[in-house]
């Protein structure tokens, strides 16, 4: 069922979200910015910079394409609305549409019509995840653009292929089709046992604050160096060549079967658009950022 | 200086542009992105529009629209443009288009094409969707049945860019250049990678 109040609570998460960028995307914009000399490329910071300017003074989305819609949630096991989640976020995507507004981005598959409200079967796109011991809502939006869930890949390789096929996966990606998906770009890397939920971990990959590293020292060494790699292969702001390719890499993985190995990888654009709100069992907002 | 370019944009003006040049353009646009290529090429389908020396921008705007019919332009940055690789030489020939704006490298069949039909392919910065919309204006809509980003939005510019030449009309293609360089480098930081992670196991 609609709740109006948990409504108005995603609405205003849903507008905060498109106008402007989170503090972690901005501030590795703002650092991969100083390393750029080049004429062209201190030129394109700025139009990135001056249009951040203008977005955030005339109150409107950050990029045309405001993506389509999707939700990630972990759910507190004793929060009181589980019921009304779903129903009042489809209704603020409607709202907001209209209210901020947002491109309608929804074609309704095999029908190829624009529903108009970015709502559509399966969209806006809803995961949900259990927290034992809870009674809080944690949710996370993130606007997905047409131009950087372009280059998103996933397949699975032979073991034998082992993580040297993981890489050349990942760079051969990039290249050839990260250079169009608006660099710097963020790059989130997935392991598993099949594509899909490669795919689905590459994606959650993107959730993390950028500066985060993965738990396991490994593999928190391989983002440092899998960015390091990237960086050197001097993509630059909008691919037309710069000091840096990246805003960062972040691996997410699970065991996987013996015979398969999956790799997944999705891409952020440098207006990596995504947000965090935890909601109390009352339906007050407690936090509000990307960040925690 | 300022290099600006006003439409009705003429042979000779594109044809000395080269790659990596900056410029801006003021004058009169159409929006086209998938389906209006879609319709133009494989339909047949010709706009009511003249669009005989305006632009092409690979751009879905987000548009608010009031009730007595009237536009406002809320974002309009570029769309990826390879994504209309496979019929813009058809698409050029049926409209008399010699300038397109979008987002990223065309490849060869575009680059083919600007050569032969003396056209140019400029990409202005992808994401910076408010810059753009400050600085356009919509005179009118056509095919709106295909949706808000899809419909032929037509424009008018005012100092649009800045615009970086990505193919001029000898055919030069700069994202391909730059992806050659991608290239040879990635190879290189990819072996290294890799004996990195043979360690780790």
């Amino acid at each position: 069922m609609i709740n109006e109040k948990l409504t108005e609570v995603f609405c205003r998460f849903i507008h905060d979200t498109s106008v402007s960028l989170p503090p972690d995307i901005l501030n590795a914009l703002r650092r991969n910015a100083e390393y750029e000399d080049g004429r062209l490329q201190r030129e394109l910071y700025g139009c990135i910079f001056e249009n951040l300017k203008k977005a955030g003074e005339l109150d409107r989305p950050v990029c045309q394409d405001t993506g389509a819609l999707q939700f990630f949630l972990r759910a507190g096991a004793r929060f009181p609305y589980l019921g009304d989640v779903e129903a009042s976020i489809r209704e603020a995507v409607k709202i907001s549409t209209k209210r901020i507004p947002l491109r309608p981005n929804v074609i309704e598959s095999f029908d190829e019509r624009n529903t108009g409200d970015n709502t559509g079967t399966r969209a806006p796109w809803i995961e949900w995840e259990i927290e034992p011991d809870s009674a809080c809502l944690t949710a996370e939006v993130y606007m997905a653009g047409g131009g950087c869930s372009l280059p998103g890949r996933a397949k699975t390789l032979m073991p034998l292929e082992g993580y040297e096929g993981m890489i050349k996966f990942v760079f051969d990606t990039v290249t050839e089709w990260g250079i169009n998906a608006c660099p710097p770009l963020l790059i989130g890397v997935g392991i598993g046992t099949c594509a899909p939920t490669a795919a689905m971990l590459s994606k959650r990959a993107l959730l993390r604050p950028v500066g985060s590293r993965n738990k396991n020292p490994k593999v928190s060494g391989l983002e440092e160096k899998m960015a390091a790699g990237l960086d050197s292969i001097g993509i630059g702001p909008l691919g037309l060549t710069g000091k840096r390719s990246v805003l960062g890499v972040h691996i997410e993985y699970a065991g996987h079967h013996p015979a398969a190995l999956g790799v997944g990888v999705s891409f952020g654009c440098w207006a990596t658009r995504r947000g965090k709100v935890l909601i109390d069992g009352n339906l007050n907002v407690i936090k509000a950022s990307d960040v925690f | 200086m300022k290099k600006i370019l006003k439409t009705p944009i003429t042979r000779q003006a594109v044809s000395e542009l080269r790659i990596g040049d900056i410029i801006y353009l003021s004058g009169t646009a159409v929006t086209g992105r998938d389906e209006v290529h879609r319709r133009v090429v494989e339909e047949g389908r010709k706009p009511k529009v003249s669009t005989d020396g305006a632009a092409l921008l690979h751009v879905g705007p987000i548009v608010e629209s009031d009730k007595k019919g009237g536009h406002r332009i809320i974002a309009a940055g570029p769309t990826t443009s390879y994504r209309m690789e496979r019929c813009e030489r058809e698409f050029l020939e049926a409209t008399g288009i010699r300038l397109i704006v979008g987002k990223g490298g065309m490849g060869k069949k575009t680059a083919e094409a600007c050569k032969a039909l003396n056209a140019v392919h400029c990409v202005y910065p992808g994401g910076c969707g408010v810059s753009a919309a400050v600085a356009a204006e919509i005179l009118g809509v056509e095919w709106e049945d295909l949706g808000m980003p899809e419909a032929m939005w037509i424009l008018r510019l005012d100092n649009f860019g800045p615009l970086i030449v990505s193919i001029d009309t000898l055919g030069e293609n700069l994202f391909e250049r730059n992806r050659a360089v991608f290239e040879a480098k990635k190879e290189k930081a990819a072996a290294e990678l890799s004996a990195y992670v043979k360690g780790l196991r």
